[in-house]
């Protein structure tokens, strides 16, 4: 009786991810492209990802930097907004769509939202900054050692996703627990650390994680903004080229991998990049499925 | 007069805070729409507020580039995506919720890892197919998947069914119902907010989608969405920053429109993303 109702969804998981994987194993030991169909060159891919590739050290090392400090920033900023949002009382449901509203925005407009207020010479916040006597404000995307910070900004003020999980989970703390606490003398901090903080843990671990598997495939911000940055066009024929400006400072890892497929033809050599991907993400997912109760069957029933 | 003093500073502490966020978030908002109403020469010099206002700027957006065609192709992507992923995913997330079977737990486990799976991973042999079955340079790869499926929406969709009662099922099932009508006249109506939740995100989700068709329809100027159109505003040296100020917010209208009407579904989706362990 199931299979009548998962058929569908069993044939799409056969095609779109199965097949996919499989192929992409035999891909990364051939050579190909769109035009020449795929010939066994054996562990040449392997070879050229693991010292050949001049550019794979960068964007790995960008990805992993994504990754430290990108993802704990928004975490942060996301509990320090949703805390805040506990405290308000009657304007909390305002204040909270205020704060979401620049998640809800395609990610193409409101990183090029953002690339137009830090723009260097004329953006609002550098006119701001002038303004308050720092005559030498940073170029924020068009500076190699700003760019990452500068995205990390954007993905600040795009947080609103993370906020609402984290608002949901800190209201569900009881509050006797609170109380209980603070007839012991708990100050702030110590309820904060030892009653919020344990109560919370399960969502900020999956937050962490889906956080992680997030940065793993970081493509759209970076992109958009090193093509606006630059004053170019972010689609078309073109776009390969611009990734990862000024110099190579916001290339991901996931940015090189389309790359090296659909710019350098390289697709046998995709392929291998995309295996290494899928084996650091499975990584990562088999962390979440370990530790997660809510993901397993038994708690279904 | 001590105590009340003291919660009266509080309180404007506390609101300052609010406040002082607020402006935080909305302030880019802001400097967007002063610059979508400036003329093209004020929106290349320091920012500043707009000597004269050009509201013309958005009908010029409309005029410069095939925007109804754009804003077409996002709402067929869009519509279609989430109609199909309904048609799949529901009796999926059905079967996993509420149907006994062997092996639901590793079908469960697959349907994260899917879910979860960076889409560059798996982008070299899909775009062969697709280039195989002569789609390329359309949307139809991006829409086409969600009839076998959408492994996040069939997620959403479990998340919300499995908080249904059992008894629901069992009483009907007990009246004799098939498992097809008992999805269809006992669980769908009860699981409209989740329904709704997760037709909305699969629609935001498509609406917002860059990567996908950077990779199939970049090519195709005839099938670019409306987020590609925010690009194309450059002068001989720079960006044309009031045109493109305007486009991005003729983009984002849609999208905070349905937010609103959708408000509460919308939330409560992003909730249960958050997955309580």
């Amino acid at each position: 009786m199931a299979l009548a109702f998962l058929a569908p969804s069993l044939l799409g998981m056969l095609v779109f991810f199965v097949y996919p994987l499989v192929m992409t194993v035999f891909y990364s030991f051939t050579a190909f492209s769109l035009s020449k169909p795929p010939h066994v060159n054996g562990l040449a891919n392997w070879r050229y990802l693991f010292g050949g590739d001049p550019l794979i050290g960068k964007a790995t090392l960008n990805t992993l930097w994504f990754v430290l400090i990108l993802v704990p920033a928004r975490m942060v900023g996301a509990l320090f907004i949703a805390w805040v949002l506990t405290r308000a009382r009657r304007s909390a449901g305002a204040l909270r769509t205020v704060y979401y509203l620049p998640a809800l925005i395609p990610p193409v407009a409101s990183t090029i939202a953002f690339v137009f207020v830090l723009n260097p010479a004329t953006g609002p916040v550098n006119v701001m900054l002038r303004n308050l006597g720092i005559s030498n404000p940073p170029g924020w995307f068009t500076s190699e050692p700003w760019a990452k910070p500068s995205l990390t900004f954007l993905g600040l003020w795009v947080l609103g996703d993370l906020m609402v999980i984290f608002l949901a989970s800190l209201l569900d703390v009881p509050t006797e627990q609170y109380e209980a606490a603070e007839l012991d003398g708990a100050n702030g901090g110590q309820r904060f650390w030892y009653v919020t903080i344990p109560n919370i843990e399960p969502v900020l671990l999956f937050a962490l994680i889906t956080g992680v598997i997030f940065a793993l495939q970081y493509f759209t911000e970076p992109a958009v903004a090193s093509a606006t940055a630059q004053g170019k066009a972010t689609v078309g024929a073109g776009t390969s080229g611009l990734l990862g400006w000024p110099g190579s400072s916001t290339l991901t890892y996931g940015q090189l991998l389309y790359q090296r497929a659909f710019h350098s033809n390289l697709m046998g050599y995709a392929s291998a990049m995309a295996v290494v991907l899928f084996a650091v993400t499975a990584v990562v997912i088999a962390v979440l499925l370990r530790r997660f109760r809510a993901f397993s069957p038994e708690v279904a029933s | 007069m001590i105590p009340r003093h003291r919660s009266a500073l509080v309180w404007v502490a506390d609101h300052a805070v609010f406040l002082a966020l607020a402006v935080a978030f909305l302030a880019p908002f802001a400097f967007v729409v002063l610059t979508a109403f400036m003329s093209p020469s004020q929106a290349g010099t320091t920012f500043a507020w707009p000597t004269s206002w050009h509201p013309e700027n958005f009908a010029l957006v409309f005029e410069k580039l095939p925007m109804l065609k754009y804003f077409g192709n996002s709402l067929i992507y869009a519509v279609l995506a989430t109609v199909f992923m309904l048609l799949s995913s529901v009796p999926a997330a059905y079967a996993l919720a509420r149907i006994r079977f062997r092996g639901s737990g590793l079908y469960f486990l697959a349907i994260i890892a899917m879910m979860l799976l960076p889409p560059q991973v798996t982008t070299v042999p899909l775009y062969v197919m697709w280039a195989k079955a002569h789609l390329t340079g359309t949307l139809w790869p991006l829409i086409l998947p969600n009839l076998l499926g959408d492994a996040f929406s069939i997620f959403l969709l479990r998340q919300f069914l499995v908080t249904i009662p059992r008894d629901y099922t069992e009483a009907a099932r007990l009246d004799g119902c098939s498992e097809l009508r008992t999805m269809l006249r006992v669980i769908v109506p009860m699981a409209k907010p989740g329904l709704a939740a997760t037709a909305i995100f699969l629609f935001f989700h498509s609406w917002n989608d860059y990567y996908g068709p950077l990779l199939y329809a970049s090519e195709n100027e005839n099938a670019w969405p409306v987020s590609y159109a925010l690009a194309q505003f450059r002068g001989a040296h720079s960006v044309d920053w009031n045109l493109t100020m305007a486009a991005t917010l003729i983009a984002m209208v849609p999208v905070v429109l349905l937010f609103f009407v959708a408000q509460k579904a919308f939330v409560q989706g992003v909730t249960l993303t958050g997955v309580k362990g």
